[in-house]
Order: structure tokens, then C-alpha cells, then sequence
């Protein structure tokens, strides 16, 4: 059964058939990249153009894995090299680039809604990596899958994603996926963090750090934006660390082990102490591997869709 | 000589008390005979049969963005002026954010050149602070004497308290209205209304909050000062409601919307639509039910378009990067027919005020009359007519509307001024 979109634009309203092939051709994947020779000949033939309007090694250097897993043939844009700083529009350079024979894109872009535009102007599979503060279904995807791994069903467990949910890319694809799986999702921050009536998306919102790890089973902490901009919105790293970080001693207190995952790269000692970032309860570096199983799958479903 | 028969209208101007049907005679641009055509009448005449189409002091929009000088790709005086013909406009107010500035009696003069002998009267809003920056006043009276009808630093609000105090101090003297942007610029540049809808699509929101907060500001300024403020394109509850408490306490403040204001609201961004882009953003349901009710109760005193031309190659951009704005000169009429006539929340009078006879009175421009020996300043429309926008039939030069293939009811049919007619698309003279 195939999936029911040409590309995968965000997690919202995408049915849970849908995530579940992608999770089980996920797994597939996974023991193929334990294997001693990695790659499979299934993308073949197919260009990849990797459209990243804003800097993100690790996302980049995950799909790319994926993709030459795959055997596709891949190609890499970076904003840095491209003709946007000599004012071309985004529309020209796409289509630019759709005239050279495209067949899927991926694109990482600071502005929302651009992958959404992207399915407009050109007809390759698109997959967002990411848009502005809007979407990362990746990412949700992998989470989705590291949990499942780690626990075994998603179905009925509580997570709240802890951080700066206002300006997270991850926060709302978390909450699409978790929710259509049958995850109970909450969201833990300083108010100045949550965004405007998330409610409505029917999560709970918590303040206190200690009620959000009581009454939860899973946390999936978010990077802390340490610029200048993104700091109008707590006082200091200081009082954030002393109320909102993660650390051993603060489990200790409430006396819970619970289950840790961040999308990286983390802020060791903000929002995540050194012993509870290297500790028995996270899944960290997991998600990293998974990460690439999970792209491969999203790849290989798209890709062979048509 | 020329003579104009335009037969089978309803005169309204509710200004004059003014409901009738009859038919009008122009010659060389003056009305010259109301009432029963004679066969005597009808020779050497040239006959326009309307058919029970209403005909109002001609419609006069004191919000529109023409591009001239700098941006005439995107607009021109006349392209502009056309647009507001083609739309049932005879008048116009011209804000001064073009390059150069208009904070000079130069850049008056110039716009002045450009529309002269048009249709359409262009009247300039000069700009109310050097280069819009709130720094230093405009020479306001030396503005005010090359033209200039009203002042504005409309884009951005008037900077401060203080230098927007010494406007309508300064501006008082002239019997001027100051027209103010309002949005606190600490809360402003986001790219939609921050709502659960901002939220969804994770787009930076601009706060309702941050239009209020300068609506207060000037309102109370305005009292303290006993200056005129106008307040262009309301767009929140808030809003709505301090400008009604502000008329309540008698200061004098009036207010203007604009017509995607009170017919859509920030659940047309779903589909990251650039051409639903526009600053003030469009609001919530709860918002636009307000603005109705401040339009009905007299609180929102004129409709105005906001018109904002924009090329293609600037809207064709990421949601995020695009500029704000869109054309409304050529939709205004249909849209406020269909929102407001049809809906049954304002009668033709109202829309008559709202559109020709209040925007006139703010700015101090004398309101047509329907009467021998006067000019012919009219507008001509259906309110029942329905059709479909073509914004590829636009006059004007760009084409950034949301509302491009909507059915409306409601159009206009002719305008008239300066002796010229526009009709089944052409100007004539008359």
C-alpha cells in the first residue's frame, strides 16, 4: 500500500496508516544499515536535490546518507552558493532547477509555508526539512520511531516536549504525529515560549518542569536558542537552566526515571545537564541512527510512489 | 458644445435628502437640466440609458498607494487613476510612502502634473515627518499650499508620542487631518495576526495589541492637542471600540476600513497565499463581526481600499519575505455591496457616506451635489449586478488581488467628473 501524498509537507493530517508504513519500512531499513555492505539499489536512477536555504549540517548530512543509501544520484544547494544573493527570485531559481530534471526535493527554509510553495512552482516529490517555526515531519518521524523502539507502542503514552515550543520547528510536527498515533502530548516552557492558544490543538500546557515530568513518560527536550533575538523571551540562560534544565538531580528528587529524547545539537548544561545528556535514560544518539532508516524510508515510499 | 442625456437613474445623495428617479442632462460638464427628456432635449445629444441604476456624488477613496514617483512599474498617477475610474472612483488621496517622499512641495507639484486633466481628482497625503522617519516635521504649511490634503506617515506609525503631538499641534493651525498607521513598531514584523492560525502555520504573528495600543495613543493625543486624527485601515475589535468610546468623549477622531478588513479573515493564509498578505493582517472572525458593527453604528465613519501595487516578481516570494498589500480599487465597490448591502448590515445611503459624501468631510473637500449648475461628480452603479473579477482586465499595471475570480454584486457603471465620462470601459468627453 502506498502512501496517500506525493510529498510529505508536514504531519498534519497525515493518517496514521501512513506513518505506520513509513515506520515499518523504517525498521526494514535499520537492518539493512547493520549490515556490512549499507547500500541498496532502490533509488537508482533518481536525482535528489538537497535545498537547504539555511544552514543545518546534521539534518543535511542525514538525508544525504539516506539518499546514497539508496543509490540515488544526489545534489547539494546551499543558499550560500546559489544565485539568491544575486537576487534572483526563489521562484526562478526554481525553476531553474526544475528544468534540469529533478526528481525529489528536499528543502530546509527559514521562512514557513516555502515547501508548501515549492509543490506549486515544480513537480518533484517534495520533502520539507524543515520550515521557519511551521514543520519538520523528519524529525517528528524519527521520534515517533525511536519511542516506538524504546517502548514499544506509542498508543496511549504521555510526552511533552519541553522548550521553546514558539519558535520550534519540531514542537508542532511532534504534536501532529504523537497525536495521531494516540499519544497523549503536552508542552512544557516558559509562557513567553508557548505559542498562541496551542490548546486548540488539544495539548496540555505545563509551567512547572516537575508536574511535566511527574505526569509524563516520555520528555523530548528542545534546543534553547541562545542569540541574542531569541533571549527577549526568558531572562537568562542562568534562570532557564535553574527552572527549566533537565538534571540529575532534579529526577532524582521526583524520583522518576523518564524516558529523554532531543533533536540536537544540544546545549550541555541548559537545557539538558552533562550526566542526564550521556545518561541511562536517553535515546539521543538512537535517534541519530534512526534518523537516516527513517529518511530512507521516506525517500524510498515517495520516491517509488510515482 | 456637448451634451449628455443619461437617462433612467435614482438620484441619491442622502446629503441633500436626495432619493428620486429621473433622468440628468450634462453639458460641457455641468448639470444642466433633472428631470423629464424632452425631444427638443435629445438633439445633437449624445444618450446613455442606465435603467434604474443608482447614481451617487461621485465615490472618493482617501486610501491608495499609487507608485509614482519610483515605483512606476508597479503604478502610475494615471494607471492609478485609471484603476480608480475603471472602479467607480472619482476621487482619490494618494499616500506620500512613494521614492522620493512626498514631504515636498516638488514631489505635490509633480503628482499634481501627472493627474491633471484626468477624470479622477488625485488629492496628495503628505507625509506628516521628514522621509517618514519621525524625526523632524514636514514643512506642513508650505506642503499644504502646493496641495497637499492631509498628512501621513502611513506604512509606519508616527514614531513617537512627542513629534506626533507637534503634528497635530502643527497641523491644527492648517485645518488638517493627520492619518496614522497604527502599529506599535516594538510589537510589529510579524507576517500575519498572531492567532491560533499563526500558531498552526508557524508564521511570526503581529499581536491585535499592537494597533490598539497606537489607536489609544493617538486618540488621547488628539484630545490633549484638539488636533484631527484619522485613523487608517482598522482592523481589530479593539480598535473599533476605542475609536467609538473616543467619538462617545468628543474628541475628534475618525476612522476608515478597508474592505478585506470586513470580508476575510486570517483562515484564507492556509494556503501561504501572498496576496492574502497585508499590514494590518486580516484578522479573526470576532474581529470583522466588530468592524461591521462599528460601520453600522457610524463608529468606522468611510471605507477606503489601502490600494498597494505590487510587481509579480515581489509577491511571487517565500510568505515570510513577500510585501504587504493588495490592489483594491477596482473591487472595493463590489465587495462592500456584497459583504454589506446584500448581508443586510448597512442601506445604500450608508454605503453612499461611507464611500463619497465622509472621506470628503475628513479631509475637507467639498461634496458633490446632485443640482443644476453644478459639476457633474458622480458615480453610477448597480448594486445588483453580479460579476466575476478579472484581474487580468485590471487598469491597473499590477495584479496582486486575492479576490481574482470572485463572484461580487454589485458594480460600478459609470463615472463622471472634469467633463469626462467613464463608460463601457473608455473615457469620453462630455
Amino acid at each position: 500500500m502506498p502512501l496517500s501524498s506525493r510529498h510529505l509537507l508536514g504531519l498534519h493530517n497525515v493518517p496514521k496508516e501512513d506513518i505506520n508504513l513509513i515506520l515499518d519500512t523504517a525498521k526494514t531499513f535499520k537492518e539493512i544499515l547493520e549490515r556490512p555492505i549499507k547500500k541498496v539499489p532502490t533509488l537508482q536512477g533518481k536525482t535528489i536535490l538537497n535545498l537547504f536555504y539555511e544552514n543545518s549540517t546534521r539534518t543535511r548530512i542525514s538525508f544525504e546518507l539516506a539518499q546514497r543509501r539508496l543509490s540515488a544520484d544526489v545534489i547539494n544547494f546551499s543558499v550560500s552558493t546559489s544565485s539568491v544573493s544575486k537576487g534572483e527570485t526563489f521562484k526562478d531559481t526554481i525553476k531553474n532547477i526544475e528544468a534540469m530534471k529533478i526528481d525529489m526535493v528536499v528543502v530546509r527554509h527559514a521562512a514557513a509555508g516555502t515547501p508548501y510553495y515549492l509543490t506549486q512552482l515544480c513537480d518533484a516529490n517534495i520533502i520539507n526539512a524543515g520550515d521557519g517555526t511551521h514543520e519538520h515531519p523528519t524529525q517528528a518521524l524519527l521520534d515517533l520511531y525511536s519511542i516506538k523502539e524504546k517502548i514499544g507502542s506509542i498508543e496511549g503514552i504521555k510526552v511533552c516536549i519541553v522548550g521553546d515550543v514558539a519558535h520550534s520547528r519540531v514542537a508542532l510536527s511532534n504534536i501532529f504525529g504523537l497525536k495521531t498515533m494516540g499519544a497523549e502530548v503536552s508542552v512544557c516552557a516558559p509562557s513567553t515560549m508557548i505559542p498562541k492558544e496551542i490548546e486548540n490543538l488539544g495539548v496540555k500546557v505545563y509551567y512547572n518542569i516537575d508536574d511535566a515530568i511527574r505526569d509524563n513518560d516520555v520528555l523530548n527536550v528542545l534546543r534553547i536558542q541562545l542569540e541574542r533575538k531569541a533571549r527577549e523571551y526568558f531572562p537568562s540562560i542562568r534562570e532557564y537552566q535553574q527552572y527549566y534544565g533537565i538534571t540529575r538531580q532534579r529526577l532524582d528528587r521526583i524520583g522518576k526515571d523518564i524516558l529523554i529524547l532531543h533533536p540536537g545539537p544540544i546545549n550541555r548544561g541548559v537545557e539538558l545537564s552533562n550526566e542526564v545528556a550521556d545518561g541511562p535514560n536517553q535515546i539521543i544518539l538512537p535517534q541519530v541512527t534512526n534518523g537516516v532508516a527513517v529518511r530512507m524510508a521516506v525517500l524510498y515510499l515517495l520516491g517509488t510512489k510515482n | 458644445m456637448m451634451k449628455t442625456i443619461l437617462k433612467n437613474l435614482i438620484l441619491n445623495n442622502p446629503d441633500q435628502k436626495l432619493n428620486k428617479k429621473t433622468n440628468l442632462i450634462i453639458e460641457d460638464g455641468i448639470i444642466t437640466k433633472i428631470g423629464a427628456i424632452t425631444s427638443d432635449d435629445q438633439k445633437n445629444a449624445k444618450v446613455f440609458e442606465f435603467n434604474d441604476a443608482i447614481c451617487a456624488p461621485g465615490f472618493f477613496d482617501m486610501h491608495v498607494h499609487l507608485r509614482e514617483p519610483g515605483r512606476e512599474d508597479e503604478e502610475t498617477v494615471k494607471t492609478g487613476a485609471n484603476a480608480a475610474a475603471a472602479g467607480g472612483f472619482t476621487g482619490i488621496a494618494c499616500m506620500p510612502n512613494t521614492d522620493p517622499t512626498i514631504d515636498s512641495a516638488e514631489v505635490i507639484r509633480y503628482i499634481k502634473e501627472k493627474a491633471n486633466g484626468h477624470l479622477v481628482d488625485v488629492y496628495p497625503v503628505a507625509a506628516a515627518t521628514m522621509s517618514r522617519k519621525g524625526e523632524t516635521l514636514a514643512p506642513m504649511i508650505e506642503l499644504s499650499e502646493a496641495g497637499a490634503i492631509a498628512f501621513s506617515d502611513d506604512g509606519v506609525a508616527i514614531k513617537s508620542a512627542k513629534i506626533l503631538r507637534t503634528a497635530l499641534e502643527y497641523s491644527k493651525m492648517l485645518n488638517k487631518t493627520i492619518i496614522d498607521h497604527c502599529e506599535d513598531e516594538t510589537l510589529a514584523g510579524g507576517a500575519m495576526n498572531e492567532s491560533f492560525n499563526s500558531t498552526f502555520l508557524g508564521l511570526p504573528g503581529i499581536p491585535s495589541v499592537a494597533e490598539d495600543l497606537i489607536v489609544m495613543r493617538d486618540i488621547m493625543m488628539a484630545d490633549y492637542t484638539k488636533g484631527k486624527v484619522h485613523i487608517a485601515h482598522i482592523s481589530t475589535k479593539g480598535a473599533v471600540e476605542l475609536v467609538r468610546k473616543g467619538k462617545e468623549n468628543g474628541i475628534n477622531v475618525t476612522a476608515e476600513v478597508a474592505p478585506h478588513h470586513f470580508s476575510l479573515t486570517d483562515d484564507s493564509l492556509k494556503t501561504y497565499n501572498t496576496n492574502y498578505k497585508m499590514n494590518p493582517p486580516l484578522r479573526t472572525a470576532e474581529d470583522v463581526a466588530a468592524i461591521i458593527k462599528g460601520l453600522v453604528d457610524g463608529t468606522i465613519d468611510c471605507i477606503a481600499s489601502d490600494h498597494a501595487p505590487h510587481a509579480p516578481e515581489e509577491k511571487e516570494l517565500e510568505f515570510e519575505y513577500a510585501p504587504n498589500g493588495i490592489l483594491g480599487l477596482e473591487t472595493q465597490i463590489g465587495i462592500a455591496f456584497t459583504e454589506l448591502y446584500h448581508k443586510k448590515h448597512l442601506t445604500i445611503e450608508q454605503l453612499i457616506e461611507k464611500f463619497s459624501i465622509n472621506p470628503r468631510k475628513i479631509l475637507n473637500i467639498k461634496v458633490p451635489k446632485i443640482e443644476v449648475g453644478e459639476l457633474a461628480n458622480l458615480t453610477i452603479f448597480d448594486p445588483n449586478e453580479v460579476w466575476t473579477v478579472e484581474v487580468n482586465k485590471f487598469k491597473s499595471i499590477s495584479k496582486n488581488s486575492p479576490f481574482d475570480k470572485k463572484l461580487l454584486s454589485g458594480r460600478a457603471k459609470a463615472a463622471i467628473n472634469n467633463k469626462q465620462i467613464f463608460i463601457g470601459d473608455k473615457f469620453l468627453s462630455i
